[in-house]
């Protein structure tokens, strides 16, 4: 039927943020010949909004602190339901990582003897976060972004063509992983800017698409984060890990209303911002979890003294990881104790001089003066939780980031489940784009490389079929075959506002049985009108025919966060439930997992009773003795069940 | 809250031609001009092209002209029209318009390919630079650009002169030569490569008269002129009209202390 523009590479790279990027670098590094599809011009991705620093145990402004501390907190964040093996290995290469990108240009702010400074962030030990200011996304994302342009004039200087190794194909859309057999032949996509459809043919694919916040009202994510790679793995047969965890950052912006998500960094708090409520009580105090009770500190006077003494203060429970902020921040708000505007207090203002926070958090204040006529160094803000990061992702193997079940299919970065356990804390995000962007680009290469025999051919059949479903929002006004009646097509953008209240609502932060259920059967509905999602205008650079294409994708991802969430009876990280309020150790080594129902996705996406996910509970391998041995017993009989102990 | 009835007009059209359109559209407290776009999209013109990315100003992707005057459209706030005005958005005039308010900034990609990359000194490995932060202030101002491009579409070498887009960079890359030149470990110079000669030579930095259009439209308030183009232009004439450096030059290659 189509005829559509094909070329061969040896690894296609989904995603052109931080792990995207580094999967690129490595890739073509090992010989292999690789392109990167981006839906937003190179060097937009999200990652930009990154903003407090990362995580790297480097031990430049602690001499104490090193990989195994850095594996503790990271395991301590997550809840212990870390894959525990990504931790070890996070923990162990991030240093290295970040040391990289000075070779590469990158331009940290720097300690007094020269090296790369390390700030405080919520769960880190010590100062751990390498920055730049409070821009280090941009730091991370343009200096990956430098060194492939570097590459490319390698590659320019021996072939002639800055293309020939390494391309980046942006504001285009990957819409279907074409598979011959089990494995990977490709990706079918298409270009933004034309409408035109095209074919990468390539046995190694790896999927960076980052999150998926763009399914909920109020979100720090951008448009690009519609759950894109994680619906597309779901579609060639690999399954998501533990959706149900979904980390709302607990400082969002609340006001006014169109900005209302935007991200207000965490360093605020790390570089001694603090939290009150409506009576200036500094709450947080109240809100210090048994598991945590002996590491943060009890009064105010300790947790201030502890910027400047922290070998014999305990740090204050400002700093607590997010999910115990954010719940606690909705619980003040709850009880009335709120901002005028349904937050709470943040504020540096009464903490540091202007000049300081002016310097230390350039774009905060930048952010704030310019879109809420507040001067940070002189009011406070009023911030409440936000949809930021999905813990949850793709199923991978620890080491390769290879996903389960499809041969030549690779994950990494957000998109990939498992690093983070059920709640990820700040700065650790960067880094594992590095850690993990890196490994997946190696085994890529490598499997792209080692394959004999002939490469996966692809198939006409999936081309011509992914072809028509990306056409069909054109053709959405008449009835459907099989279909009599003739309803008026459905508004994808009025579509998508209906999926964020549902998920906002419904599936947030608390979440409540009956409520789930609900939210269940708003999706079933959404599903099937979205087949019916109309566009106006023609296929060159048409957003409301990219909408209405990814909401296949969101919907798949929230009906799997639903399913995933109401499946989970207890509290742990990123998943809150107010008819299950505590954390549940049985629960602590089981993962869920999330696989389509039916992968021809006909009559599961029309029927509105049946759903499209099939859930599967599965027991997680033991954490490795000497891992365990690095933390107390008394401290994880709070986390393991009696028999996880004895072992 | 208070909200009101907008008049707007925005261009829509493709490579073959268009125009302005009006429309009306409620406006409610707190919004920016990118808000209003949605609102447009979503209610009156769902194919409206617009780039767009973050919303906080940290992205650079959704760059216009608003009532003539290039800015973000995310970090332009209502506020600052009166609710009689009529505002009136259109694409980036200085690069082709691929649709409505979305152009082809391909220019900028094949610019920044052309500026040699960063040159890592051969004796620090990863983990052993050491770098002051009075050091870096000046080049990590540079790094703060989120290449929004709207300097380099205000810039009137290249805005109404398509002729000079191929000797120029523009301001935004010649910045990046001088971001490069000003890093403390930077080893172009042993490589031989001279980083004030090729931005003069190749990137066309003879052709910027600092008239500092670029400064004062950066939505991140980097000092292009001042801090970049103006001390590359100095280094570069230091060097083309300093007797010794010529005769240095002429004599043997040029040293790591140049």
């Amino acid at each position: 039927m189509s005829v559509v523009d094909r070329q061969e590479w040896d690894v296609v790279v989904v995603g052109a943020g931080g792990a995207g990027l580094r999967a690129a670098i490595e890739a073509r590094e090992r010989g292999a010949r690789t392109a990167v599809i981006c839906k937003s011009l190179f060097g937009k991705a999200h990652t930009v909004m990154a903003e407090g620093g990362i995580a790297a145990a480097m031990a430049n402004a602690n001499p104490h602190d090193n990989w195994q501390v850095h594996f503790r907190d990271t395991m301590r964040g997550g809840k212990f339901l870390n894959q525990w093996r990504m931790a070890e290995l996070h923990a162990q290469e991030a240093p290295q990582r970040v040391w990289e990108l000075e070779t590469w240009g990158a331009l940290f702010d720097r300690t007094k003897e020269g090296k790369i400074s390390q700030r405080n962030f919520g769960g880190h030990e010590y100062p751990r976060l390498a920055h730049v200011g409070d821009r280090t996304g941009l730091e991370l994302i343009r200096t990956l972004q430098q060194k492939i342009v570097s590459l490319q004039q390698e590659d320019k200087k021996e072939t002639g063509d800055y293309e020939s190794r390494l391309k980046v194909f942006q504001e285009c859309t990957v819409t279907r992983i074409l598979k011959d057999g089990s494995r990977v032949s490709g990706v079918f996509a298409y270009e933004r800017e034309t409408g035109r459809f095209f074919v990468l043919e390539a046995p190694a694919v790896v999927i960076a698409t980052g999150g998926i916040g763009k399914s909920f009202k109020v979100t720090s994510n951008s448009w690009e984060y519609t759950g894109d790679g994680h619906a597309l793995a779901l579609l060639a047969g690999a399954p998501l890990l533990n959706m149900e965890f979904v980390q709302f950052h607990p400082t969002g912006m609340v006001w006014p209303p169109s900005v209302k998500g935007i991200l207000v960094t965490e360093s605020v708090r790390g570089d001694g911002g603090v939290l009150r409520n409506s009576e200036g009580k500094r709450f947080m105090f109240d809100y210090v979890p048994d598991v945590f009770k002996e590491k943060y500190a009890e009064s105010e006077e300790e947790g201030d003294r502890w910027y400047e003494d922290p070998d014999n203060n305990r740090r204050p429970p400002e700093l607590l990881p997010r999910d115990e902020v954010a719940r606690a921040i909705n619980a003040e708000v709850k009880a009335g104790r709120g901002s005028p505007h349904g937050g709470v207090f943040l504020d540096v203002s009464t903490r540091m001089p202007a000049e300081v926070i002016r310097r230390r958090l350039p774009s905060m204040y930048h952010q704030f003066k310019e879109l809420a006529d507040v001067d940070i160094t002189a009011e406070a803000m009023e911030v409440g939780p936000t949809c930021h990061y999905v813990m949850g992702g793709i199923a991978v193997d620890s080491d390769s980031a290879a996903a389960r079940g499809v041969p030549g299919l690779f994950a990494a970065g957000e998109v990939a489940g498992g690093m983070h356990g059920s709640n990820r804390l700040g700065g650790n995000s960067l880094s594992d784009l590095l850690v993990f962007g890196r490994r997946a680009g190696w085994h890529a290469a490598e499997y792209a490389t080692g394959l004999t025999g002939a490469r996966p051919p692809v198939d006409d059949v999936q081309v011509d079929t992914a072809a028509a479903e990306a056409l069909r929002p054109f053709s959405a006004e008449g009835p459907a075959p099989g279909e009599d009646d003739g309803r008026p097509p459905e508004n994808p953008y009025t579509l998508h506002q209906e999926l964020q209240q549902t998920m906002n609502d419904l599936v947030g932060i608390i979440r409540r049985e009956g409520e789930m259920e609900q939210a269940l059967e708003k999706l079933a509905d959404l599903r099937v009108r979205a087949r019916r999602a109309g566009v106006e205008g023609h296929r060159q650079f048409n957003p409301g025919w990219h909408l209405a294409l990814d909401l296949r994708n969101m919907l798949l991802v929230s009906e799997c966060v639903a399913r995933a969430a109401l499946e989970r009876t207890e509290s742990r990280g990123g998943h809150t439930r107010e008819d299950f309020g505590a954390m549940d150790r049985k629960w602590r080594n089981i993962n869920l997992l999330c696989r389509l129902t039916d992968p021809t996705g006909g009559l599961a996406a029309t029927d509105p009773v049946r759903g499209q996910i099939e859930l599967t509970r599965e027991t997680t391998e033991p954490i490795r003795a000497d891992l365990l041995a690095l933390f107390d017993k008394e401290e994880l009989v709070k986390y393991l069940a009696e028999e996880e102990l004895y072992e | 809250m208070s909200s009101y009835k907008a008049r707007f007009k925005v261009w829509r059209g493709d490579v073959k031609g268009g125009g302005l359109k009006d429309f009306e559209v409620e406006v409610n407290d707190g919004e920016v001009v990118l808000d209003i776009i949605h609102r447009l999209q979503a209610t009156q013109a769902p194919d409206l092209a617009v780039r767009w990315n973050c919303k906080a100003g940290k992205c650079g992707s959704c760059s216009a002209e608003i009532n003539g005057r290039p800015r973000l459209m995310c970090m332009t706030r209502m506020s600052v029209f009166t609710p009689q005005e009529t505002v009136t958005v259109t694409p980036l005039r200085a690069f082709p318009v691929v649709r409505d308010l979305v152009t082809d900034v391909g220019f900028n990609y094949q610019k920044a390919r052309e500026v040699p990359a960063f040159v890592p000194p051969a004796d620090l490995g990863p983990g052993e630079y050491r770098m002051m932060q009075e050091d870096v202030d000046r080049s990590q101002e540079f790094r703060k650009c989120i290449e929004c491009f709207l300097c380099q579409d205000v810039c009137h070498v290249v805005r109404d002169h398509e002729e000079n887009k191929p000797a120029y960079a523009g301001p935004r890359f010649l910045m990046r030569a001088a971001e490069l030149d000003m890093h403390p470990l930077d080893a172009a110079a042993e490589t031989g490569l001279d980083r004030k000669k090729t931005a003069q030579d190749d990137h066309g930095l003879g052709y910027c008269n600092i008239t500092k259009c670029c400064t004062e439209v950066c939505p991140e308030g980097i000092r292009i002129t001042d801090n970049a183009l103006i001390p590359l232009k100095e280094r570069a004439v230091d060097r083309k009209y300093d007797p010794l450096v010529w005769l240095g030059s002429k004599i043997r290659r040029r040293s790591a202390a140049d």
